[in-house]
């Protein structure tokens, strides 16, 4: 036996991101976009319309995801932003804009008016920063429902949309919610992969530290923000186009916060894939139970505060910790002789949040 | 004149808002959680005095007597069992999970009772009141409420301040750990803190429910005006919070006074301005806002 077998030999480890090669998944996402964007010409109306508010709901339940569950910010008032960017639409389409030219320039909107909120929001910490959030939304929508030019509470129908015919609107409503998802899903996994994912996860993990070793934390959460509000005013714009009769009660209802958050909770917070699987299970039970009334929303709610209280990593993060698996990954995985596949070595969430039974939790000093 | 009017419907309706907001600000103040459910939680207390106190063949003006014991009861459970499990995951979990609950409860009442609002008859009572002069009218029902918020703040504060149980409440709120090495049960403590809580929205809520009306999706604006009036007032002062619950009131009435839509919008605007000048509220301390 020589020495060397028994100094330890610089052992190789390499640091993999996607387990799944790349082009295996490139492959599925082109095969779903060409499905998606085909399926207005092969499936049935009613469907189409279905996928159309699966798409709605995708858009919002990712906006959330990224607020809460990468950054921390349980906002309960982002149909705040859903019914700015309904009645942006409104607004430029009143002005003679094609509305499917207006979703942008909501968007747009949406994302100047979050700047300063932030500034007023982000002086409250926790649950009270979650119920200005809501404060927000109920002063917009006030301000929304006394203006006449937006026809105040009654409403107002969305002009523009009469040249197309019924059928030719179905399929662009549809197409403009497909893309818009599929946007945000696609910049929302980026945004993730970047500088900007990475503080966010260090933030999660020790929001102090972090600061200490120079993370913009403020500044990163203030940009999240203002993307979860434009997410959110494209999804508003969206809406606004497939109803189209705009109402300030029905475009800033909390019910959209519920149902965003309900989805992303039980799909999985703090994982790209979660919210859209959470997204399908609602849509699921809403379809099953829609001759039941609003037991659809009892149901989901009561799954999504057992899922909070029992199984907080959500039904993509179960799947993810047993089986070590992926479809996106937006961490890094340590691999290696002598160090088993951990699965993921990036963000995790909930980690350094979740203590043990036994101790109770220690509030520490967040400092602003 | 017609100010004075505006002055003394706010402090009237101050009483009201008060009533709502003690609850809240004693579990931020103790548990550091907000019930995202406590404005449900006054309409569950409305619709029990509505549906349930007849059966007792109570009239419906004494139905406090049997909701508020069977709240302050409720209140206790609910914190042993739901809130402190989600406690002890993280003060997010307590987010999702008492929002989860409020749109639970909200839609269970709409589905059970319908979307109709409902009212404790009091009968005459309600029509009852003081002119002072020819502008100004004090409902006894609105008088009562205001002076009934002041008792409970006054109890609540002497229970903090005077019983054995309020020292350990105000050392956990303080610092846990500390109190926790000085044999206080945390968890007990945080029970008592949920139903004195539960009890005093419950008083809320009944209060609403005779005054004016309760229907199954009251509890969020109940939930904004508690939160409003403990951010003005500030944050971890009950005095205070009757002030925040008059000056909101008073701005509402300012806004009605112009135009019936600008009530509620009134209330948020000076919510606002507050939090942009003046954060931790009029009589807040800056360390309670971490």
């Amino acid at each position: 036996m020589s020495v060397e077998d028994l100094t330890p030999v610089d052992q190789a480890i390499t640091v993999k991101r996607n387990q799944i090669p790349v082009a295996y998944t490139l492959a599925g996402a082109a095969v779903l976009v060409v499905f998606f964007t085909w399926a207005p010409w092969i499936l049935p109306a009613s469907a189409v319309t279905i996928l159309m508010n699966f798409f709605i709901l995708v858009i919002m339940a990712t906006m959330w995801n990224l607020l809460a569950g990468y950054a921390g910010m349980v906002s309960i008032g982002q149909q705040c932003f859903i019914g700015l960017g309904a009645y942006a639409t409104l607004y430029f389409a009143i002005k003679g804009m094609d509305p499917f030219v207006a979703i942008p320039l909501a968007v747009v909107v949406c994302a100047v008016i979050a700047y300063p909120v932030t500034y007023l929001l982000f002086r409250l910490r926790g649950g009270y920063f979650s119920v200005a959030t809501w404060v927000v939304a109920d002063s917009a929508m006030l301000i929304i429902g006394s203006i006449a030019f937006f026809g105040g509470g009654t409403g107002h129908y969305l002009p523009g949309l009469t040249n197309l015919s019924f059928k030719v609107l179905g399929h662009d409503t549809y197409l403009a919610a497909w893309f818009v998802a599929l946007f945000v899903v696609v910049a929302t996994y980026i945004l993730l992969r970047s500088r900007m994912g990475l503080v966010l996860s260090s933030v999660r993990d020790n929001e102090v530290a972090s600061r200490s070793s120079g993370a913009k934390v403020t500044s990163t959460r203030r940009t999240i923000f203002i993307v979860a509000a434009a997410g959110c005013g494209a999804a508003g714009a969206v809406l606004a186009i497939s109803q189209p009769f705009i109402q300030t009660g029905n475009e800033f209802n909390l019910q959209w916060a519920a149902e965003m958050l309900f989805a992303s909770m039980i799909g999985g917070l703090g994982t790209i894939e979660g919210p859209i699987l959470g997204c399908v299970i609602f849509f699921v039970l809403q379809q099953s139970l829609q001759n039941y009334g609003a037991w659809y929303l009892i149901i989901f709610g009561a799954v999504a505060v057992g899922v909070a209280i029992w199984q907080p990593r959500g039904i993509w993060g179960f799947i993810r910790d047993t089986f070590h698996f992926e479809l996106l990954p937006v961490g890094y995985r340590v691999i290696g002789a002598g160090v088993r596949d951990q699965g993921r070595a990036g963000i995790s969430p909930w980690r350094g949040l979740r203590p043990t039974k036994s101790t109770p939790p220690i509030e520490d000093a967040d400092s602003p | 004149m017609i100010w004075l009017s505006v002055i003394v419907s706010g402090v009237l309706l101050g009483g009201f808002y008060a009533l709502f907001a003690c609850g809240l600000s004693l579990m931020f103040g103790v548990m550091k959680i907000i019930n995202l459910a406590h404005g449900d939680m006054a309409v569950v207390a409305g619709y029990t005095a509505v549906f349930l106190v007849p059966k007792f063949h109570l009239p419906e003006v004494w139905s406090f007597l049997i909701v508020v014991p069977l709240f302050a009861l409720l209140g206790y459970v609910v914190q042993r069992t739901l809130f402190q499990k989600s406690i002890e995951r993280d003060p997010f979990t307590t987010l999702l999970v008492t929002f989860g609950l409020s749109v639970v409860i909200e839609n269970l009442l709409l589905e059970i009772y319908t979307a109709n609002a409902q009212s404790i008859n009091i009968g005459s009572l309600i029509a009852k009141s003081w002119q002072v002069n020819q502008t100004i009218y004090i409902s006894y029902l609105s008088l009562t409420v205001l002076i009934v918020a002041v008792v409970v703040l006054g109890a609540l504060q002497l229970f903090l301040s005077k019983t054995n149980t309020g020292r350990q409440i105000r050392a956990v709120s303080d610092d846990r750990e500390a109190a926790m090495l000085c044999g206080t049960n945390y968890r007990h403590i945080f029970g008592i803190a949920s139903s004195l809580a539960f009890a005093t929205v419950a008083l809320a809520g009944i209060a609403q429910a005779m005054a004016t009306s309760i229907a199954p999706y009251s509890g969020g604006a109940n939930l904004l005006f508690a939160f409003e009036t403990v951010v003005i007032g500030g944050i971890g002062s009950l005095w205070g919070t009757l002030v925040g619950g008059m000056l909101l009131g008073i701005a509402q009435q300012f806004g009605a006074h112009f135009n019936n839509q600008y009530q509620l919008l009134a209330g948020n605007i000076l919510f606002l301005v507050v939090l942009a000048i003046r954060p931790q509220g009029l009589f807040g301390k800056k360390a309670a806002m971490s």
